[in-house]
């Protein structure tokens, strides 16, 4: 029973790691298994076995953000071939709701951790800085689903949202400035008024629910 | 008078319909006698006075007049308006009139009847109310809203019904004849929260909207509860107290959620059925609004019919159907919808408050008891704060937006009974309820006291509470573009972890609704330009092809608006007399004329289009024609059936096209780094230079016009004096302008009478810009060119001219006079001195 002891251990400290309670760890750690097919890890191909996923138009932005060393808190740029059970709570806590005991300083923080997230999704060559190019990148993707929309309309609504960023961040430019992108502050700056933390979260239940994997 | 008679069953039948409205104001008290005026018809009259013919409707619209008259009256000061709601003063205006009226004859001559309330003047207010729901807001909070509309109804009619019968039997109200389940009656009837009340204070408090969903959601919802619970009361008293058994009570729970998802049932399917007939209905654009109506009514009166929830059914025939019939339907039809359906609820909901005040004034149904008065009021009020509290620690547990003690406050507080409880307390049997004086005054009672005092004193508790308000904000594409994308990532979250929660629901059905609803249910061009992103993106655009109008208006030149980049345009002279840009307050005769004489003009101008890019060409056009068409639309066409053509469609896609590239253009220029104003200001010398080049062309493509070249040269050599100096040289120059124009439009020789009787300058002769200064109060300065008619153009004083004239007869005057400041003030006068 030295395992069944360990494993508690191990989860006592998850618990403290991602804040998520020691069901819904345990909960995770089913569909974990249920994903990667009882393997230790998760690599890509593992989530082209979530059928709902298909229809997602940004799905593979979405599965790149699990494997982004960035939001693993493992380096600056790169990505992981594959995740542990850890590194699945990692980015499955950026999506935990906002706890109510939480004073103003840690519900900052925890705004500004959801939007790193987001932000590194845009970001995806990890240089800091969202360009025109990214950004339209992930415009196209996102209306991707929408078959009548052509590709020229969303590249200029990105260019427009680029515009938009611009004149939020900056302001008035100055002669000869240029602006190369959106950085995280500026990001910050976009979702200034909105009020993320209660948007960006997941309902993490402590019940089993319907198995959706194939 | 035989043709009466040919005439009497349509009119009859039309009577018959104003007459089932006309219970409502009927005027019992002005009974005249038909048949003595058929008897004495001798002979011919020319004049019959026959108010018994029409006097149904006659005093229907008076009443409809008096209550919008009033409506005017409210708000002509600001002040009151701002401190009492308007429900309130309708109500206080109903008793004023209701006295007028009780004084007159002594008879309660008009009353709010329950059929004229739930057949004519609810279901436009709750029409409104559901077709313009948030519906993501809505859904979801849906649990929420069910939760307090349900649960929240049954405790407030159950607690409020016990409570006072409890106290009934402790002998405090005296002796009445009321059982158990009178109490229980009423308390059904007197729980439910009120839309009509609620939404008309609500409106004008504006807390955050997830409060106000809630609270509004419930008003809605909670029909279905007071129908069935007052359904059920009602036959458990016509039955008698001792024969219902247990079985009525399950049939009674039963029928509560037939009648609910019944409602709802007979509410969507007809939704269906309504954006499925809009899909169809481009060729008869004149009626397609009227289907939203009708259909919708449908909804309602199927429900009512099948003793359903109406409220419910027209409720999701409204959130059903708004996605698909506003994609569906024509901009025009739209529009016409959004109106009408706000002139209808409003106008209802002004009918209502008002009747509500004056059904008040009839001693007959008074019946007075203080403490069950007073106790009803308390037990409500009471029994609704608990309830509150109760469901929300219930609700917080599983809510992620929390609501906190002052929501808890605002919510129980808005808690307005209304003319549902009245309707409903009218239609009682006085024989079966022995009390119903006592149930409708008390409920009067109710009524005005949570829509008065609560109405009131609500505004300043949630300024002192500080409460979220509302905030409204611009549309911003990347806070769409990133909500967007938030939604699939959620989704996709939940799809990862395997939860079933709100986006995975969201996205399964936003995916059913897009391979299968909307294919069946939406034009197919509607399917194209239905996504959310490209309607902000398309807002934006058009906002800022107004602001680049609107610039251009104020520069004097569309010319600016054109891309950088394409150097061979010409300027686009806005003050080109075309009749689109007449303005709206000359007569139409005047506008006649001017644009007969356009027409020459245009085709000058054609002419000189001809060399020019065609692309600018739309961007003008566009431009121009979408920002003035409200001025267009004065054709001298009429057709019922026809109304304005596929163009704007055309249009709009143009400038979207266009104004799309433009950003596209600017956002190169930022990141090239050119500041905007420098580049604008350097657009603005390029259009200038433009101007200057271009100033010879039209005269050297009109060789025929060779006055031109002379009075060109003429003005030429006048300019070089010092026109200040020499008063007698304006009246010289100014017919000289005429003359110039004169020769453009009509070639004639120059001669100045035929100048000053150019029609072109009859707008000019407007007497508001005559009277905005009279020639003989400045006569010296009426003449000046301006300092930048000198600076700017120098070397074509005859394109000068040739604008300045124009620019008087369009809009802009006002514009010009700000932008230039007294300087351009010689121009405005400038028509005058033609007639000198």
């Amino acid at each position: 029973m030295g395992a069944a002891h360990s494993a508690s251990e191990e989860v006592r400290e998850l618990v403290g790691k991602t804040g998520f309670s020691s069901d819904q760890i345990e909960q995770l750690h089913r569909r974990f298994k249920q994903l990667s097919g009882d393997q230790p890890t998760i690599r890509k191909e593992n989530f082209n076995n979530v059928p709902d996923l298909e229809l997602n138009p940004i799905r593979s932005k979405i599965v790149r953000a699990f494997f982004d060393n960035r939001n693993l808190r493992k380096g600056p740029s790169g990505l992981a071939d594959e995740i542990s059970f850890e590194d699945f709570l990692t980015i499955m806590a950026y999506f935990r709701p906002i706890d109510i005991a939480m004073d103003e300083e840690q519900v900052q923080l925890c705004r500004k951790e959801k939007l790193r997230f987001l932000f590194h999704m845009y970001d995806s060559d990890s240089d800091g800085r969202i360009t025109l190019e990214e950004y339209r990148n992930v415009v196209e993707e996102l209306l991707s689903g929408n078959p009548h929309i052509e590709k020229e309309s969303a590249r200029s609504i990105a260019d427009g949202a680029m515009m938009e960023a611009a004149s939020v961040c900056v302001g008035q430019m100055e002669p000869d400035q240029v602006y190369e992108g959106i950085t995280f502050d500026d990001f910050l700056k976009i979702w200034q008024g909105i009020d993320i933390e209660t948007k960006m979260h997941v309902r993490f239940l402590n019940m089993e629910t319907m198995a959706l994997c194939h | 008078m035989s043709w009466r008679g040919t005439l009497g069953p349509g009119w009859r039948l039309l009577l018959a319909l104003l007459l089932a409205l006309g219970e409502l104001p009927q005027a019992r008290g002005v009974e005249e006698d038909p048949v003595v005026e058929h008897d004495k018809n001798q002979g011919f009259h020319v004049v019959t006075f026959k108010w018994h013919h029409v006097q149904d409707p006659y005093i229907i619209t008076l009443w409809i007049l008096v209550a919008s008259v009033a409506k005017i009256g409210f708000h002509l000061s600001h002040k009151v308006t701002s401190v009492v709601p308007e429900s309130a003063l309708l109500i206080v205006l109903g008793l004023v009139l209701g006295g007028i009226v009780w004084a007159a004859d002594h008879i309660a001559s008009f009353t709010l009847t329950p059929t004229v309330f739930f057949f004519y003047l609810l279901p436009p207010i709750v029409l409104d109310a559901g077709y313009f729901m948030p519906n993501r807001l809505f859904f979801s909070n849906l649990g929420t809203i069910l939760l307090y509309a349900v649960i929240g109804t049954v405790w407030n009619a159950a607690t409020t019904g016990l409570s006072l019968y409890g106290v009934f039997l402790s002998g405090l109200m005296g002796n009445l004849e009321i059982g158990l389940l009178d109490f229980l009656l009423f308390g059904s009837l007197i729980a439910a929260v009120d839309p009509v009340a609620v939404l008309a204070v609500f409106e004008e408090v504006h807390v955050n909207e997830v409060l106000f969903i809630i609270v509004f959601g419930e008003s809605l919802l909670n029909d279905a509860v007071t129908v069935v619970l007052y359904n059920v009361f009602e036959s458990f008293v016509n039955l008698g107290g001792d024969k219902v058994t247990g079985v009525d009570c399950l049939k009674g729970i039963v029928s509560f959620f037939v009648v609910s998802l019944g409602g709802t049932l007979v509410g969507v399917l007809y939704a269906f059925l309504l954006s499925f007939v809009t899909r169809f209905t481009k060729h008869v654009r004149t009626i397609e609004p009227g289907f939203v109506f009708v259909i919708s009514y449908l909804s309602y009166l199927t429900s009512e019919m099948l003793s359903l929830s109406a409220i419910l059914a027209i409720t999701f025939c409204g959130i059903c159907c708004q996605k698909y019939v506003k994609a569906n339907i024509s901009e025009q039809s739209s529009t016409t919808v959004r109106y009408t359906m706000k002139m209808l609820a409003s106008g209802a909901e002004t009918i209502i408050f008002m009747f509500l005040g004056i059904s008040a004034v009839d001693p007959q149904i008074w019946r007075w008891n203080t403490a069950f008065v007073l106790l009803t009021l308390v037990f409500i009020s009471v029994y609704r704060a608990i309830g509150v509290v109760l469901q929300t620690w219930i609700l917080n547990r599983y809510r992620m937006v929390q609501l906190e003690i002052i929501d808890q406050v605002v919510m129980s507080y808005g808690g307005l009974r209304g003319a549902v409880a009245f309707a409903l307390v009218v239609l009682l049997d006085e024989d079966k309820v022995k009390e119903k004086k006592l149930f409708v005054s008390t409920t009067i009672i109710v009524i005005y006291f949570t829509v008065i005092f609560q109405g009131l004193t609500i505004k300043p508790l949630v300024q002192w509470l500080k409460v979220k308000r509302s905030e409204h904000r611009e549309p911003k594409l990347n806070e769409k573009l990133h909500g967007r994308a938030f939604d699939h990532i959620l989704s996709a979250i939940e799809d990862i972890s395997g939860q079933i929660g709100h986006n995975y629901l969201r996205d399964k059905w936003s995916n059913f609704d897009r391979r299968f609803l909307s294919k069946i249910l939406m034009r197919r061009s509607a399917q194209k330009s239905r996504d959310r992103i490209l309607n902000v993106f398309h807002e934006l655009n058009l906002k800022d092809a107004i602001s680049y109008v609107a610039e251009g208006e104020r520069r004097g030149s569309l010319a600016f608006i054109r891309s950088p980049s394409t150097d061979n345009v010409v300027n686009v002279d806005f003050s080109t007399p075309r009749p689109s840009t007449v303005e709206a307050s000359v007569s139409y005769l005047l506008r006649e004329n001017v644009s007969a004489v356009c027409l020459d003009m245009q085709s000058l101008e054609q002419r000189r289009r001809s060399i020019r890019d065609t692309e600018d060409m739309v961007t003008h056009h566009t431009l121009q024609q979408y920002l003035y068409k409200p001025r267009q639309e004065y054709k001298h066409l009429y057709s019922r059936h026809e109304l304005t053509p596929e163009e704007d469609e055309k249009q709009d896609k143009e400038i979207f096209h266009r104004t799309m590239r433009k950003r596209l253009e600017s956002f190169k220029s930022t990141k090239l780094g050119i500041n905007q104003n420098k580049k604008a200001a350097k657009l603005y010398k390029r259009e200038r230079a433009q101007k200057r080049r271009n100033s010879s062309i039209p005269n050297g493509k009109l060789p025929m016009e060779s006055p031109i070249h002379n009075f060109t040269i003429k003005e030429k050599d006048l300019e070089l004096s010092d026109p200040e100096e020499t008063p007698n040289y304006d009246a010289e120059e100014m017919s000289g302008g005429i003359e110039f124009l004169a020769n453009v439009t009509r070639d004639t020789a120059t001669d100045s009478p035929s100048g000053i009787d150019n029609p072109v300058f009859s707008p000019d002769e407007d007497p508001s810009i005559l009277s905005r200064v009279p020639p003989w109060q400045s006569p010296g300065e009426t003449v000046v060119p301006s300092q930048r008619a000198r600076v700017q153009i120098p070397q074509s004083p005859g394109n000068f001219h040739r604008l300045a004239p124009f620019r008087l007869s369009n809009k802009s005057v006002d514009s010009f006079l700000m932008a230039e400041g007294p300087k351009e003030q010689p121009h405005t006068t400038l028509p005058e001195s033609t007639h000198m």
